[in-house]
């Protein structure tokens, strides 16, 4: 985390006078607080408000008036714009700031499910939190993916090819072996191959790393379009009904209320998914391989002089990369749907964004794609309750928080500095 | 090499001292040839079997990663590791090392500070303990005072003395005579590629020097002396951020007159990257006046700056100064080539381009083999010469050249040299930029000395080495004289002062 402080310390070196990045952040937290104070206020009706702790209207609920609270959280986030722009220390901003745009959402959240149609004004927060993250599942690999790559210094444009790549060997294998960990394996090995590809024609021959990527996904596209039309349609019994792993309760932690039910009785993917976070975060931050990584990834002549084999680990990497970027893309045909054409459909870039929105770090990124799961999933809900926002509106909504995020609003953003420049001695 | 020798290898840029000491570093490969080491050839395939071999280097460029910790720089490649399988870091161990090193050799450095908020005098330092903490015998410095003030070299050298008392080898390589007189033990004098002589300390500075390149130079630039007329260029507290944001240059007064070179002295990274950048329109200015002739040019495009009879030679000649792959016809017209004689309508004129640049490489000299040659496979100094020769052809009132003559051979420096006055003489006003002091000190008129981005003080070219290197350390005279008052209670016999 060390790493993490240095851009901060630069950002605060860079504004000086009053309109300070904080302040800024702190007025536009105002003013949204001020809009859903007064608009979300106005538009909520009457009707309470509830937030069950299960997967329907049933059993416990959190309850509230919907003018009153979409008046009430309006006014949180407010004050907390409010507190920002005026005496908020530092180290408290992002904490401040997160209670703020918490609050912004709970006031929209009160007005949608207040004036929903009469019988539907509830909305189930298990099933919210287990949708978040299984849309944002494949997002966590890809953008672990990303993590691995570029923290060495190669750019992965090709996130998206992976997943896909990883998602139909899962599927072809899966289906002809019967056997899911035949199918997993199979989903690594075909993720390694994208990257194989990347890590060849990136480090060896030195070809540009974004143009490299793109090609990648085109070809995925092109490939699995390809075969998934000549064997998986023609012959969909045989190659494309791969068995699926079954959902897996972990014991105790099942129990933990609302949590337990939307996490821990789900399957191996979202465990494996947490668990390579942390795996990863800790490795990157602890260990031998995470400080020559990062130093490859930043200063690549000064590992090289220190007898760092700057290449053979970038290449290590980066099929390290396609493998957990392989399983992300299993996670889809070996656990939810079978096979079909081009089915990644963008989250591969969505991914890269989530890496970029979490600064190059594992937690970072996680964070990003819970982030995005959450927008994705609300966008569903509020189509379900026939919401007055058009849902293509809400569809476009993490794009634009990405646009937000990478303009600056988590401060100024850094890559690692030799990211996407190939190594040459000498 | 002998066990505690300090051995200084002198060049001039391009000799090959670098290239020779990274291949016996394990970076290069030799083509031919060996290296022994106590009577036994040494096979490195990498930096790694040099390291294992006991040795050690600080490269010219420092090889330490920039967001890392002290700590973690000096640990990576050699980690110290946690018992057991699991490879986890152990920085505790680590931090112990660095911090023992340190005080054993007294370079004291933070270990836990992160290197891009340390000066590069301290980060030097880091890259020295961590040559030590990997028990090296022989160490080499591969142009270590370039980047340094004159104070923090003085100290630079106190520790080699220490080094070698502690039965440490040291590679030195330098081109500066005055520091390889000051400490080495014998001196091996390398040109093209070739070792030329060995020579004691005790050798003269122009015997050094005659080593050096070749044949007998002059140290010193011949000059008339300067007929200053009207200022040319005022710059009026001028405050301009690099590209981080950070204030680069603070609150600049200058003033160039017609027919006088100003020069700029000063440790590089001190603001007169950014201070010439703003004055040609590259860079905006966040407050304070250009005036060119007595007509402001703040705003202007770099277009109009140059239309309006400024001379431009950019300090980094491969990045800003030239296109590679252009030729060296194409080169020469890259700042009127939309003009006539060389444009009509909205075609280039080949011929007339090609004639002027006939022209061009006879006056100034320079060596290639056609006009058409890519400008990319020219000499360092013929490229220069290009740069020159381009930016001098168009009627000037203001000449700026930023670092003319680095990475340029002996002759070409002449060469340069002799036309910056040839254009002072003819009533330009010349502004010139150099981390050399010597070529400032050669040039100039009147030197200005430059610290964290403020004109420390304006001083005649005559002036003792040392008083303008404590300018550039961002000590002036007064506080100087203070500072010596001091000392001279505590420690000094009265009376010293004097010589001071």
């Amino acid at each position: 985390m060390s790493t993490m402080a240095v851009p901060d310390v630069a950002v605060a070196a860079v504004d000086e006078g009053f309109w300070t990045r904080n302040r800024k952040v702190g007025l536009v937290l105002l003013l949204l607080g001020l809009l859903s104070a007064v608009l979300f206020g106005a538009l909520a009706t009457d009707q309470q408000a509830r937030f069950t702790l299960s997967e329907d209207a049933a059993g416990t609920a959190l309850e509230i008036n919907g003018t009153f609270g979409a008046i009430l959280f309006g006014v949180i986030a407010l004050a907390a714009g409010a507190a920002l722009l005026t005496v908020v220390p530092k180290r408290w901003f992002l904490l401040v700031l997160g209670v703020g745009l918490v609050a912004f959402v709970l006031s929209f959240l009160c007005w949608q499910v207040s004036a929903a149609p009469a019988g539907q004004n509830f909305m189930p927060l298990v099933n919210i939190i287990r949708g978040t993250f299984i849309l944002a599942l494949p997002l966590i690999f890809g953008a672990l993916a990303g993590v691995l790559c570029e923290r060495s210094g190669v750019v992965n444009v090709a996130i998206e090819g992976q997943l896909l790549m990883g998602a139909f060997s899962g599927a072809l294998f899966g289906s002809i072996s019967g056997n899911v960990w035949v199918g997993l394996v199979a989903a690594a090995v075909g993720g390694a191959f994208i990257s194989l590809l990347l890590a060849v024609f990136s480090i060896r021959y030195l070809v540009d790393q974004t143009v490299m990527g793109i090609v990648l996904n085109l070809l995925a596209v092109g490939v699995t379009g390809f075969l998934y039309e000549r064997l998986m349609q023609t012959n969909a019994e045989r190659y494309n009904s791969a068995p699926r792993f079954s959902n897996w309760e972990i014991p105790l932690l099942k129990d933990i209320p609302v949590l337990g039910p939307a996490l821990f009785r789900s399957n191996i993917f979202l465990y494996l998914g947490l668990l390579l976070v942390l795996v990863i975060h800790i490795g990157l931050f602890r260990t031998r391989w995470g400080l020559r990584t990062r130093s490859v990834g930043e200063h690549p002549t000064a590992a090289d002089t220190l007898g760092v084999r700057v290449l053979r680990l970038r290449y290590r990497n980066v099929l390290l990369a396609g493998v957990v970027a392989g399983i992300g893309g299993a996670s889809y045909t070996l656990a939810l749907y079978s096979f079909t054409k081009n089915m990644i459909g963008g989250k591969g870039f969505i991914a890269l964004a989530a890496l970029i929105f979490g600064r190059w770090n594992p937690t970072g990124a996680l964070l990003a794609a819970l982030f995005f799961g959450f927008a994705d999933q609300l966008a569903t809900y509020l189509g379900a309750i026939n919401s007055v926002i058009p849902s293509q509106f809400l569809a476009m909504l993490p794009y634009l928080a990405t646009i937000l995020a990478v303009a600056g609003l988590v401060g100024r953003v850094r890559a690692p500095a030799a990211d996407g420049k190939p190594y040459v001695k000498g | 090499m002998e066990p505690g020798e300090i051995h200084a290898l002198l060049g001039e840029n391009g000799a090959g001292k670098s290239t020779l000491m990274n291949v016996l570093y394990g970076l290069y490969q030799p083509d031919e040839g060996e290296i022994l080491v106590d009577g036994e050839p040494l096979k490195l395939r990498g930096p790694s079997d040099a390291i294992s071999a006991g040795i050690g280097m600080v490269h010219q460029h420092f090889m330490l990663v920039p967001v890392f910790t002290v700590t973690e720089n000096i640990m990576l490649g050699a980690e110290q590791i946690r018992g057991g399988i699991s490879g986890f870091l152990d920085r505790r161990r680590a931090r112990r090392e660095v911090v023992e090193v340190s005080e054993r050799y007294g370079l004291r450095v933070d270990p836990d500070a992160v290197i891009e908020d340390l000066p590069v005098g301290i980060q030097q330092r880091v890259e020295i303990v961590k040559a030590l903490t990997r028990d090296v015998d022989l160490l080499i410095l591969d142009e270590p005072t370039a980047v340094l003030t004159p104070q923090e070299t003085e100290e630079l050298l106190t520790v080699m003395r220490s080094l070698k008392a502690a039965g440490k080898s040291i590679v030195f390589i330098t081109h500066k005579l005055g520091e390889v007189k000051a400490i080495a033990d014998r001196i091996t004098v390398i040109r093209r590629g070739k070792t030329v002589g060995t020579a004691s300390p005790e050798a003269s500075r122009d015997e050094l020097a005659a080593l050096m390149v070749g044949r007998n130079v002059r140290l010193t630039v011949e000059k008339a002396t300067a007929k200053p007329g009207k200022p040319v260029l005022e710059i009026a507290g001028l405050v301009v951020d690099d590209d981080r944001q950070i204030r680069a240059v603070d609150g600049i007064d200058l003033t160039v007159h017609a027919g006088e070179v100003l020069g700029v002295a000063g440790v590089q990274g001190n603001g007169q990257t950014e201070l010439i950048e703003a004055i040609m329109g590259l860079r905006p200015t966040l407050a304070g006046s250009v005036t060119l002739d007595g007509e402001s040019i703040d705003g202007w495009t770099t277009k109009r700056v140059l239309r309006a009879g400024v001379g431009y030679v950019p300090e980094d000649r491969s990045v800003d100064g030239l296109v590679k792959e252009f030729s060296v016809a194409e080169n020469l017209v890259l700042d009127i080539y939309d003009r006539p004689p060389f444009a009509g309508g909205l075609a280039l004129k080949p011929e007339a381009i090609a004639t002027s640049a006939k022209q061009r490489i006879e006056q100034f000299d320079v060596r290639t083999s056609s006009a058409d040659m890519p400008v990319g496979t020219l000499s360092g100094g013929n490229q220069q010469k290009v740069i020159v020769a381009r930016e001098l052809s168009r009627p000037l009132k203001l000449f700026i050249a930023a670092q003319p003559t680095r990475g340029v051979d002996v002759g070409s420096i002449e060469f340069i040299h002799s036309q910056v006055i040839h254009e002072r003489d003819i009533g330009t006003a010349v502004l010139v930029v150099s981390s050399e002091l010597d070529e400032v000190l050669g040039l100039a008129d009147r030197v200005a000395v430059m610290y964290r981005g403020r004109i420390i003080g304006i001083v005649s070219p005559d002036t003792p080495r040392e008083e303008i290197g404590l300018l550039m350390a961002g000590i002036t005279p007064e506080a100087a004289a203070e500072q010596a008052g001091g000392d001279a209670t505590s420690t000094e016999p009265p009376g010293n002062e004097d010589e001071a």
